[in-house]
C-alpha cells in the first residue's frame, strides 16, 4: 500500500503545477471560476488522494495510481492528422450529434466551439460556454462537487478547464441522441481531467451516450467529473461506454442532482480497460424522483473494475433502483459497493440495490458490499449479492435439448449480462452495444477493434 | 395524527419503557483495586489470582500490543471516548477460601442468583443445566462439575483450569483470537479475570447444557472475561451464556473474548441471551459490549452454530465469526438484536471459508425503536482454495418508529468461482393490514406486535435451546413492549 | 429401442434403484407408476443423465448404444427428450433464441446444416399451432413468469419441435388443471408416430385416459414390480397403491 508521504508528494506537485504553470494558463479566467480553484485545491490539499484505509477505497489503491509520472494535460492537443480518419464510431447507425473530447479538451474540427440546435439545446465545450453562458455555468458549475469530500473530486475541480456543456431549456427535448466520445491520444503518458455539465431544465428531456476510448498505447490516466442536474419533471438517460486499453487508468467521478418528479436513468459499461474506478452520486431532493442505475462489467486479465454508488434519498416518495453486474475471467478483479442512504422523515421511499458476479476461474476476485442505511421507517428497502457460477439446473435443462456445454454456458452468460443492456432505449445502441457483449464473451472480439492503434495487440505481448 | 394513530404511538411508548428488571444491586463485600490501567495493574491481577508465570507473561505481552492500538472507529456508532483509567479492573466478592461446597458460597450471592433466575444449587435445578456464575471478575461457582468430570468432560472456572490445566490452556489460550487481533481483545488479554473453560474429549457427547451466567455487581468496574471451549474429535456440546448488570447511571465496559475450537467431527452450539443493562429511556448508563467471538472449525466435518439474542448494552460491538478450516465444516450464525431508546448495536458475524465444500448460514434480524440504531456488518470471505464452498445471508431489518435507524454493512469477498454467496436483506415496518388483521380476529394492538414480532424472529428463536427461548421469547415483549407507529 | 437392465443407482450413498428392467419398442406407449418415493423421478433423470445420482450397477442402451457413457447433450441429440417434472426458469434466454439453439444442435449432430432463420421461425409457428400453445409464451423468456400450466405446455411445444424418439414425461400432468391437461396430452397423442416411443411417469390415473398407455409399470422401492395392460392403471386408481405395498413390503 502507498504509504503517506508519498500521497503526501503527488498533492505537493499537484500544488505546485496549480500555483505555477496552470495558473499562467488560466490566467484569464472569471472571477467565480477563479472561486472554485482556490477552494477547490485548499480542499484537496487537505483530503489528499483517497487510499485503501478509506473504507469507499478499501479494495482498490487510487493514490497508488498517481504514483506514475505522468504529464498533465492543461492545454489542448494539438492534432495534425484528422480524428476522423483514426476514429471511427462503433455505432454506424446510431444517429446522434457526436462531440469529441480529446484528452481533456473539445475538439473541434471547424473551428466551431458551441451550438444552439433547433430544440433551444445549448451544446458545445464548456470552456466556450464559460465566455458564452457564464450566468448560466455560474449558477451550476461545481454546485453538486462541491459538497463531496471525495479527493479525487477536488482535485478535478481545481483545475476545471474544458469539457462537455450541454443546456436542455425548460419543456425542451434533444432531436436526437448526443454523443460525446471522450478520447486519450498522445505518445506519451499523460493524465487528463475533463469536466462535463449537463443542465436539464424543467420538463426537458434528452438522452446522452457517453463513450471512452483510448487511440494510443501509451499509459493514461484520467480523473473526470460530471455533474448532471435534472430539474422538475426532467427525464434524462445517460449511457456511458467504456472501452480502453489495458495501459489506462480511468477514474469516473458522477453527480447526479434531482429536483421533483425528475427521472434519470445512468447505464456503465465497462467492456474493457486496464484500472476503472467509477463513483456516482445520486442526490433526490424532492419528492417524486426516480433513478435507475445499472452498471455491467467484462473484464479479463489483470484488469480491475471498481464501482462506487450513493444514492441520497433526502426526501419522501422517491425510487431509486441499482442493478451492476459483472463477469470476471482470468484473473480480474472487481469491486462493487453501493449505499442507499434514507434520510429521517423520506417515507415511502422504494429503493432497491443489486450485485450479481460470474466469476470464471479460481484466480478472479469479486468484493462486494451492498449497504443500506436507514433512517425512516415506512420504506421498502432490500439489497442482495450473489456471486457463484452459471446454475447447474439451468445448463442441465439446456443440455437436455442438445445444446452443447459450451454454448449453453455461453447463452447463460449472455442472458445475464443482457438484462443490463436491455435498459439502452437508444435503439442501435442497444444493438450495438448487444452484438458487443456477444463477442467479447466468445471471445471474438479484437477488444479495442474500432482502434487503429492495434494497442491490445502489443498489450498481449507484455 | 389520527387517534388511532396516537393509540398506537402511546402503546409504542408504554412498550418501550418497560424498566429493567434485572437492575438490582447486591451489597456484598468486595476485594478491589485500584482505579487505573498500567502495567502494575496487569501484575496486580496476575498476583491476585495467585498465576503461574507463564500467564502473567502472557498478560504482559498482550497488554504491550495494547499500548500500540487504537480504538477501532470503523462501526457505526457514536460512543463518547472511554476513559480506561477511569475503570476499575479486578473485583471480586470477598471469600475467605476457596468454595467447596455450595454452604460456603456467600448467602447473599447465592440469593442473588437466585433473583436473576439461575439457581446454583443442583438439587434444585429441574433441567440438566451445569451453570459457571461468574460475578464481576471472578466465578464464584460452577454445578455439576463431578457428574462431567466422569465422563470426563472439563468444565471450570478460567482459574482453576489455568492451575489444573495449565497444558490445555496453554495450547489453545489465544488460538483463535490472539491478543493482537484488535483493540478490546488486546485489553481482554492483558486484564481478564475470570471466566469459564469447557473441554469435551474425543467422541463425547454432553449430556447437558452448559452455561455461563455474568453478572456486573460493583459500581465502576469493567468486566473482562473469556471463555474458552475446545471440542475434540466426534464430541458436542451446547453452551449457554447470559449476563446481566445493575442500572447504573456511569456506563460499565464490559470486554469479553470467547474462542471455540472444534475437532474433526466435532459440533459446538453456543447460545447468547445478552441483557446487559441499556441505560434509561434517556440513554444516560448502560454497559458498553465489546466482545470478540469466534470459533474454529479446525476439523473435517466440524460446526460450529452461534446463536444470539442481543437485547441489553447502551453499546454493543460483536461479529461472532467462524474460521470454516475443515473440509465440510459448516458455520452458523442466528441473530436477534433488537436495540431501543438510545441504544446502538453494531453487530453481525464473519465466515471465513478455508476449506472445502464448507457451508455457512447467516440469518440477522435487527428490531429497532425509539432513538436507537441498529446495524448489521458481516463479512463473508471466501478463499481460493475453499472449492464448492457456499454461503447464505439473510439479514432483515424491522424498524418500529420513525426516530430509529436500521442498517446493513455486508462485505462479500470472494476468490473462487466454484463457491456460491449470495447476501440478502430487507427492511421493513409491522404493516397497518398486518395490525389489522389481527385487531380483526379480536387480537389487540400491542399483542399484535409481540405476536409479529416474535414471528419475524421465529427462525432465530426456535435455534435456542428450550429454556433460553421461553425467556427470549419474554425478553423480545418486554424489550419492545408497545413499539409501533 | 431402449433397454434398461438391472439398473441400480444411488444419491449421495443411498440407494434409490435396485434393479431395474425395462424394455421399451418403437411405436409404445409405457406407464410408470408407483407411490411417492419409488423413485420414478430418478429413473427419467438418470435417463436424461442428471450427474447427481450415480448408477452403481446395470445398462441402459439406446438403439444399441450405451446411453450411460453419453454426455445429457448428446443424449437429447441421439433422441432422448425429457418433460421436467419441474421446467426450469431462465431468464434473460428468450425461448426463440433457446429453441433454435436446440434445435440446430441437434441438426449438427445428424449432419444437417443449420436452419434458415425464416424457416426456424415457420417451424416455430406450425408447431406452436400444432400443440395449441398460446404465441405470447414463446416471445417471452424460458419459463419466466410461467403459470404451471404454462411450463408443461411448453415441454411439449420443444418436444414438437425436436421430434424426440424417445419422450419421458416425468410427471406431465402434477399441477394441471382439466383443460391443460387436454392440450398436454393432445400433444403427445398427435406427436405419437409408429417410430417412436413415449414413457409417461405419474402418480394418477386421470392422465392415462387421455394418453393411453400399451403397458403399464409399477415402480415401488426401487424395482418394477409389477406390469401389465392399461386395466392395471385403473386397478391401481381403484386399491390404491396401499394394495401393491401389502403384497411387496
Amino acid at each position: 500500500m502507498i504509504i503517506k508521504e508519498e500521497i503526501k508528494n503527488i498533492v505537493s506537485e499537484f500544488e505546485a503545477l496549480h500555483s505555477g504553470q496552470f495558473a499562467s494558463v488560466v490566467a484569464a479566467t472569471p472571477a467565480f471560476l477563479k472561486n472554485i480553484y482556490n477552494q477547490s485545491i485548499a480542499k484537496f490539499k487537505s483530503i489528499g488522494l483517497p487510499n485503501r484505509k478509506n473504507e469507499n477505497y478499501k479494495y482498490l489503491d487510487i493514490a497508488n495510481l498517481f504514483t506514475k509520472n505522468y504529464e498533465k494535460a492543461i492545454t489542448p492537443t494539438q492534432v495534425k492528422v484528422d480524428i476522423n480518419d483514426i476514429f471511427k464510431c462503433d455505432v454506424p447507425e446510431l444517429d446522434t450529434n457526436a462531440i469529441i473530447i480529446l484528452n481533456g479538451f473539445y475538439f473541434s474540427p471547424d473551428g466551431n466551439k458551441i451550438n444552439t440546435l433547433p430544440s433551444g439545446a445549448v451544446v458545445g465545450s464548456l470552456s466556450q460556454a464559460i465566455i458564452d453562458y457564464p450566468e448560466l455555468v455560474e449558477k451550476y458549475l461545481n454546485k453538486s462537487a462541491e459538497k463531496s469530500d471525495e479527493g479525487l473530486v477536488a482535485l478535478n475541480s481545481a483545475f476545471i478547464q474544458d469539457g462537455v456543456f450541454i443546456y436542455v431549456p425548460k419543456d425542451a427535448k434533444l432531436e436526437k441522441p448526443l454523443q460525446i466520445i471522450h478520447l486519450m491520444m498522445e505518445s506519451k503518458s499523460i493524465m487528463a481531467q475533463h469536466r462535463n455539465l449537463f443542465v436539464f431544465e424543467e420538463g426537458s428531456e434528452g438522452k446522452v451516450v457517453i463513450c471512452d476510448h483510448s487511440l494510443s498505447p501509451s499509459e493514461f490516466l484520467t480523473n473526470s467529473v460530471s455533474e448532471i442536474f435534472a430539474a422538475e419533471n426532467a427525464k434524462i438517460e445517460v449511457v456511458r461506454m467504456q472501452n480502453e486499453h489495458n495501459s489506462s487508468k480511468q477514474l469516473t467521478n458522477t453527480f447526479i442532482d434531482q429536483q421533483k418528479d425528475s427521472d434519470v436513468i445512468i447505464n456503465t459499461l465497462t467492456l474493457h480497460g486496464g484500472t476503472v474506478r467509477n463513483n456516482l452520486f445520486v442526490n433526490l431532493n424532492d419528492e417524486g424522483c426516480q433513478n435507475r442505475a445499472y452498471g455491467l462489467n467484462l473484464t479479463d486479465r489483470n484488469q480491475q473494475v471498481d464501482n462506487y454508488v450513493y444514492i441520497n434519498h433526502a426526501k419522501p416518495n422517491c425510487h431509486s433502483t441499482q442493478l451492476y453486474k459483472g463477469v470476471l475471467d482470468d484473473e480480474a478483479k472487481g469491486a462493487f459497493s453501493g449505499r442507499i442512504f434514507v434520510a429521517p422523515d423520506a417515507q415511502k421511499t422504494e429503493a432497491f440495490q443489486n450485485n450479481n458476479t460470474m466469476l470464471l476461474t479460481d484466480d478472479a476476485q469479486m468484493r462486494s458490499k451492498p449497504q443500506l442505511e436507514i433512517y425512516a421507517d415506512d420504506v421498502k428497502c432490500s439489497h442482495g449479492s450473489t456471486s457463484g457460477q452459471l446454475d447447474e439446473d439451468a445448463l442441465f435443462y439446456m443440455k437436455a435439448r442438445g445444446i452443447g456445454d459450451k454454448e449453453a454456458r455461453m447463452l447463460l452468460m449472455f442472458a445475464f449480462a443482457h438484462e443490463i443492456i436491455s435498459k439502452i432505449s437508444v435503439e442501435p445502441l442497444f444493438e450495438r452495444v448487444n452484438n458487443l457483449v456477444e463477442k467479447r464473451l466468445r471471445g471474438e472480439m479484437s477488444r479495442c477493434n474500432n482502434c487503429m492503434m492495434a494497442c491490445d495487440t502489443n498489450q498481449k505481448n507484455n | 395524527m389520527s387517534n388511532k394513530e396516537k393509540d398506537q404511538e402511546q402503546i409504542l411508548r408504554d412498550v418501550t419503557q418497560t424498566d429493567y428488571k434485572y437492575g438490582f444491586v447486591t451489597d456484598i463485600e468486595n476485594d478491589m483495586i485500584p482505579k487505573g490501567l498500567s502495567e502494575e495493574t496487569v501484575r496486580l491481577i496476575s498476583a491476585k489470582k495467585n498465576e503461574p508465570e507463564w500467564m502473567l507473561e502472557f498478560r504482559l505481552k498482550a497488554y504491550q500490543q495494547f499500548l500500540k492500538m487504537e480504538m477501532p472507529k470503523w462501526a457505526h456508532l457514536n460512543i463518547p471516548e472511554i476513559d480506561l483509567q477511569e475503570v476499575i479492573y479486578y473485583s471480586a466478592p470477598k471469600e475467605k477460601k476457596e468454595v467447596k461446597s455450595l454452604d460456603e458460597v456467600d448467602p447473599e450471592l447465592l440469593a442473588t442468583f437466585e433473583k436473576l433466575g439461575i439457581s446454583l444449587d443442583e438439587q434444585k435445578r429441574l433441567s440438566g443445566i451445569a451453570v459457571d456464575a461468574v460475578i464481576d471478575s471472578v466465578s464464584v461457582k460452577t454445578t455439576f462439575k463431578e457428574t462431567l468430570g466422569e465422563m470426563g468432560i472439563i468444565f471450570c472456572s478460567f482459574s482453576e483450569a489455568i492451575k489444573d490445566h495449565p497444558d490445555l490452556i496453554k495450547k489453545y489460550l489465544g488460538a483463535v483470537v490472539p491478543p493482537s487481533d484488535n483493540y478490546f481483545a488486546a485489553l481482554n488479554s492483558a486484564v481478564f479475570s475470570d471466566g469459564s473453560f469447557c473441554y469435551i474429549p474425543k467422541g463425547v457427547r454432553c449430556p447437558m447444557e452448559l452455561s455461563t451466567y455474568f453478572r456486573i455487581n460493583a459500581a465502576n468496574t469493567g468486566q473482562f472475561e473469556r471463555t474458552l471451549i475446545v471440542a475434540d474429535d466426534e464430541s458436542y456440546v451446547s453452551y449457554l451464556e447470559g449476563c446481566t448488570a445493575p442500572q447504573r447511571d456511569e456506563n460499565q465496559l464490559h470486554a469479553a473474548i470467547v474462542e471455540i475450537i472444534v475437532e474433526k467431527e466435532a459440533e459446538v452450539k453456543y447460545s447468547t441471551v445478552q441483557n446487559w443493562y441499556p441505560g434509561d429511556k434517556n440513554g444516560v448508563g448502560g454497559i458498553y459490549n465489546f466482545v470478540t467471538k469466534r470459533g474454529i472449525c479446525r476439523g473435517e466435518s466440524s460446526k460450529i452454530s452461534w446463536t444470539q439474542v442481543e437485547t441489553g448494552s447502551a453499546v454493543t460491538w460483536k461479529y461472532p465469526s467462524c474460521i470454516l478450516k475443515g473440509d465440510n465444516s459448516v458455520g452458523e450464525f442466528y441473530s436477534v438484536a433488537v436495540t431501543n431508546n438510545h441504544q446502538q448495536a453494531d453487530t453481525g458475524s464473519k465466515m471465513i471459508h478455508i476449506g472445502k465444500n464448507s457451508k455457512s448460514t447467516i440469518i440477522s434480524k435487527g428490531i429497532s425503536a425509539g432513538f436507537s440504531q441498529n446495524s448489521y456488518r458481516g463479512l463473508v470471505k471466501v478463499l481460493k482454495g475453499a472449492k464448492e464452498s457456499r454461503n447464505y445471508s439473510q439479514c432483515d431489518s424491522l424498524l418500529l418508529g420513525d426516530k430509529c435507524g436500521a442498517h446493513t454493512f455486508p462485505y462479500l469477498e470472494v476468490d473462487n468461482r466454484s463457491a456460491i454467496v449470495e447476501h440478502e436483506a430487507t427492511t421493513s415496518k409491522i404493516s397497518e393490514d398486518q395490525i389489522f388483521y389481527c385487531n380483526q380476529r379480536g387480537i389487540k394492538t400491542e399483542d399484535a406486535i409481540g405476536l409479529i414480532v416474535n414471528g419475524y424472529a421465529k427462525e432465530v428463536l426456535n435455534k435456542l435451546p428450550m429454556e433460553f427461548a421461553v425467556e427470549a421469547q419474554k425478553l423480545l415483549q418486554v424489550s419492545l413492549e408497545g413499539s409501533v407507529g | 429401442m431402449l433397454k434398461i437392465e438391472n439398473l441400480h443407482a444411488s444419491i449421495n450413498g443411498k440407494e434409490i434403484l435396485k434393479g431395474v428392467n425395462l424394455e421399451i419398442n418403437p411405436g409404445e406407449v409405457h406407464a410408470i407408476m408407483g407411490p411417492n418415493g419409488a423413485g420414478k423421478s430418478t429413473l427419467s433423470s438418470i435417463i436424461a443423465g442428471k450427474e447427481i445420482y450415480e448408477v452403481t450397477a446395470g445398462k441402459i442402451t439406446f438403439d444399441g448404444i450405451n446411453l450411460l457413457e453419453l454426455a445429457p447433450e448428446e443424449r437429447a441429440c441421439a433422441g432422448v427428450f425429457m418433460g421436467f417434472q419441474y421446467p426450469i426458469e431462465i431468464p434473460g434466454v428468450s425461448m426463440v433464441n433457446f429453441m433454435r439453439t436446440a434445435v440446430n444442435e441437434h441438426r449438427k449432430y445428424r449432419g444437417q446444416e443449420p436452419l434458415l432463420a425464416a424457416d426456424f421461425l415457420k417451424l416455430m409457428r406450425d408447431k406452436k399451432a400444432l400443440v395449441e400453445i398460446d404465441s405470447k409464451l414463446t416471445n417471452r423468456s424460458v419459463n419466466e413468469g410461467f403459470s404451471g400450466g404454462e411450463k408443461k405446455k411448453n415441454e411439449i411445444f420443444q418436444m414438437a419441435m425436436l421430434e424426440p424418439k424417445l419422450a419421458v414425461l416425468d410427471e406431465t400432468d402434477s399441477g394441471l388443471d382439466i383443460d391443460a391437461l387436454r392440450i398436454v396430452a393432445n400433444g403427445v397423442n398427435k406427436l405419437k408416430t409408429k417410430d417412436n416411443a413415449t414413457i409417461v411417469i405419474t402418480h394418477y390415473q386421470r392422465l392415462l385416459d387421455y394418453i393411453v398407455p400399451d403397458f403399464v409399470h409399477v415402480l415401488y422401492q426401487g424395482k418394477i414390480v409389477k406390469t401389465a395392460g392399461k386395466e392395471l392403471a385403473l386397478e391401481l386408481e381403484d386399491k390404491g397403491y396401499d394394495w401393491i405395498k401389502k403384497q411387496f413390503d
